[in-house]
């Protein structure tokens, strides 16, 4: 297979110039590619799937009656990046985040950032990740925001954006790690490139965990906590464990007495420190949130505000997750670190204020809605692909709960030649990296490229069709 | 080790136990229905009863015929102990421990559960029931090698051969108990070439035969009873089976064999005593039927106490959820 025929069209392509040439840093890959044997490359995609599937690296689909697994889909064409495209991203996502943490410590403490009129009270109270529980807890080390995954889009400019911040649970790197082991078993092309190792990620992060345990116990113990095998995330609560080599923890194992977490076992109770959890502030404790979720620890909220165990992500992060919020993270960055924003956001108009909702409603069929609290691509109005039914349904979503909606502009997200049967072409994607938070600050070199598999889809969600790519920071 | 864990490690190893044994009762009848065509249809029946699920296959299908006997034990969903159920709930356990078992464990127990839900996979056990049940001894063969191969000897793996062997044990008697009784309808009929193809089938399901002729030459209903429950070397035998459990419990806890620490222990250690002591000439003559039975009520102790010792402790006042 040759990129001959290969066109970019008008996108930005992380591959190759405009006239068609590779850029520098995809050249020697691209001729790798192209020289090896007729059908190889399909072989080898076929084999990496096989072995995705029969090593279980699964999702489930929900809403999906049979609860189906399926495996992630995997294209076999990395996408490159350059140390030069990378260092920027890397620079500017260690400034986001350290940015958003002190936010979420003021939003629970002084709230400077509102007396000082940077960020209204209102988006903050209103935020669906807002915990009035959590006012006035200090977290070890002031870490709220252990782990993020931001979501980078770059637009036909060659601009690179920052189009989310996910700080709940963010999912994903599992699949970075093992597309990177599918890659160096079923498609050796590394050799000489100087790709940047993922490999250590788990190793990091079990660093950061420990980092982080209570102030009075000297070598915490980590578990995960997981909701359970019918999670789509379950794959990667699971596999994360295991490479931490620390217990993989459901709410049923796990008991608040002595004044510690305390955890089932064949030989009786011990004791847990840092709770790298994966499930919702709202199912954490039914003692202090819901009431009907099986899935928490009663009790668990008290001992967490007494200090006595860790969580992480810390409860209440989840108020920076907001997509109102977002529209505010330049200014925190100003207001806070007294810096320039690195990576800038995506233009968003908020439909709470009048004036953008005015703009949002007359320009609807060209702007992409999100609702400011969902993830996972799912109640999402793609403007310029929406039957007018859809247009109004928005609408009226729009004008009933206009502090849930948030509009941008369609970005023409950049593409990557993309394996279609016997030939290439492009999909657009973004990219996900992967910040941990402890005792400094550490960004994953690379992180997870969602490509949209869909000719000319611009949403990369695995909920909607997408599928993933492994990414090469070049050293 | 977390309760849970041990837990879904002890019964995914028990459903992938059950599962080959049920393969090798239908394997095994298919086979002897080729060597014996005379035997035609009625051969099936007995084999709803091995599972003990009689009641559920007559409100499900009208006649004992080979396709539906074979569809029942190996593909009905509703059936809790077909082939298809055994692995669905194995699997789903392994997949929640998939960080304790070895990759290449959960590997084996995913092609499996694959090689069952393959579109074809009814029409292949029907048109070479040989080859498929037989495929379906070999992957649970390789599950287990695999297991001892690459997980580590420790706490899990022994809670996966005490489950294994428990479940194992449990299957031999039911195995030995509807056969018995069908092989021997009356004393009239031993020595005749019948007989010995039947009782070599009852053999050859528990993969038996060969070490059988070695160690008792003629085949015998009542060596081949004894062989099946109180052989000690021999990997399906009962006895051998409890053995092997006791040696992975204590090894569990570090208690000394002949002693013990808690209920599961002592119960399992009562099991085994008995059949230290128990000679297949009494066993016979005081009715194989009910030895059997009071068999399969201690392991069936057994397991509820290893239940009770390891996965269900409560802290003091912590309600069941």
């Amino acid at each position: 297979m040759t990129f001959e025929d290969y066109d970019t069209e008008s996108f930005y392509d992380e591959m190759f110039l405009p006239d068609g040439s590779a850029r520098p840093e995809a050249r020697r890959l691209v001729e790798r590619i192209e020289s090896l044997p007729d059908g190889e490359l399909v072989r080898r995609h076929q084999a990496a799937e096989r072995s995705l599937l029969h090593t279980g690296i699964t999702f489930t689909v929900y809403g999906d009656e049979a609860g189906t697994e399926r495996i992630f889909p995997f294209d076999i064409v990395p996408r490159i990046v350059s140390r030069e495209t990378w260092d920027p991203i890397e620079r500017g996502l260690k400034q986001r985040v350290e940015a958003l943490n002190l936010f979420i410590d003021d939003v629970y403490h002084d709230r400077k950032i509102v007396r000082d009129g940077v960020v209204p009270a209102d988006v903050i109270d209103s935020s669906e990740g807002y915990r009035a529980e959590c006012i006035g807890i200090d977290p070890p080390r002031g870490v709220w925001c252990h782990i993020t995954g931001t979501d980078l889009v770059r637009g036909s400019d060659g601009t690179i954006y920052v189009l989310e911040d996910n700080l709940r649970s963010p999912s994903g790197v599992s699949y970075v790690l093992e597309n990177r082991a599918v890659m160096t078993a079923t498609f050796p092309l590394f050799e000489g490139l100087g790709v940047r190792p993922v490999i250590d990620y788990p190793s990091r992060l079990l660093s950061m965990l420990e980092d982080v345990g209570p102030a009075d116990v000297d070598r915490p113990r980590v578990a995960v906590l997981t909701p359970g095998v019918y999670n789509s995330a379950y794959f990667e609560h699971s596999f994360l464990a295991r490479q931490m080599g620390v217990e993989l923890v459901e709410g049923r194992d796990l008991v608040v007495a002595d004044d510690r977490l305390q955890m089932r076992t064949t030989r009786g109770f011990e004791r847990v420190d840092v709770l790298y959890r994966r499930i919702d502030d709202d199912f954490l404790d039914p003692t202090r949130f819901r009431a009907d979720s099986l899935l928490g620890v009663p009790g668990l909220m008290d001992l967490y505000q007494r200090g006595r165990v860790t969580l992480v992500n810390a409860p209440g992060t989840g108020v920076a997750d907001d997509k109102v919020v977002y529209a505010y993270v330049p200014q925190m960055i100003k207001y806070y670190l007294d810096q320039e924003p690195i990576l800038p956001n995506v233009p968003t108009h908020l439909c709470w204020r009048d004036e953008d909702r005015r703009y949002v409603l007359d320009h609807l069929p060209e702007l992409f809605v999100k609702p400011a609290n969902a993830s996972g691509g799912y109640g999402m109005l793609v403007g310029p692909a929406a039957t007018p039914a859809e247009l109004e349904a928005f609408r009226a979503r729009i004008e009933a709960t206009p502090r849930n909606y948030i509009a941008q502009p369609k970005v023409d997200l950049s593409r990557v030649p993309t394996r279609v049967e016997r030939r290439f072409e492009g999909r657009h994607v973004d990219l996900r990296p992967y910040i941990l938070y402890g005792r400094d600050v550490y960004v994953l070199p690379g992180g997870l490229t969602r490509v949209a598999l869909k000719k000319g889809s611009l949403v990369v969600n695995s909920s909607q069709g997408g599928g993933s790519k492994d990414t090469w920071v070049l050293s | 080790m977390l309760s849970r864990v041990a837990e879904s490690i002890y019964w995914m190893s028990r459903y992938i136990e059950r599962a080959e044994n049920v393969a090798r009762v239908v394997g095994v009848n298919n086979r002897l229905q080729l060597d014996l065509p005379d035997l035609t249809e009625e051969q099936w029946d007995p084999m709803v009863k091995v599972t003990g699920d009689e009641e559920r296959f007559q409100t499900r299908y009208e006649a004992a015929t080979r396709s539906n006997v074979i569809e029942f034990l190996t593909f009905d969903a509703a059936n809790p102990n077909s082939i298809v159920s055994c692995l669905t709930r194995a699997r789903e356990n392994a997949r929640s421990v998939r960080e304790i078992i070895s990759s290449e464990m959960w590997g084996e127990i995913n092609r499996f559960y694959l090689f069952l839900r393959e579109p074809d996979a009814r029409q292949r056990a029907l048109s070479d029931a040989h080859a498929f049940f037989e495929h379906v001894r070999r992957c649970s063969h390789l599950i287990e090698g695999t297991k001892n191969e690459t997980m580590e000897h420790a706490e899990g793996w022994h809670f996966s051969r005490i489950g294994r062997f428990i479940e194992r044990a449990d299957q031999t008697t039911r195995i030995l108990d509807v056969k018995y009784f069908l092989l021997l309808p009356s004393a009239d009929d031993v020595g005749r070439p019948i007989d010995d193809l039947q009782w070599g089938a009852l053999l050859r399901s528990a993969s038996a035969f060969e070490a059988y002729r070695r160690t008792h030459g003629r085949v015998a209903a009542r060596a081949v009873a004894g062989f099946l429950l109180l052989n000690r070397e021999f990997p399906r035998s009962v006895h051998h089976c409890v053995n092997q459990a006791q040696i992975s419990l204590h090894a569990v806890t570090g208690t000394p064999i002949r002693r013990f620490a808690n209920t599961a222990e002592r119960a399992l250690g009562q099991l085994v005593a008995e059949l230290d002591y128990t000679d297949i000439v009494d066993v016979i003559r005081s009715g194989l039927h009910d030895f059997l039975d009071a068999i399969q009520d201690k392991l069936n102790g057994v397991g509820n106490e290893i239940t009770h010792t390891f996965f269900a402790q409560r802290w003091r006042g912590e309600s069941l959820r």
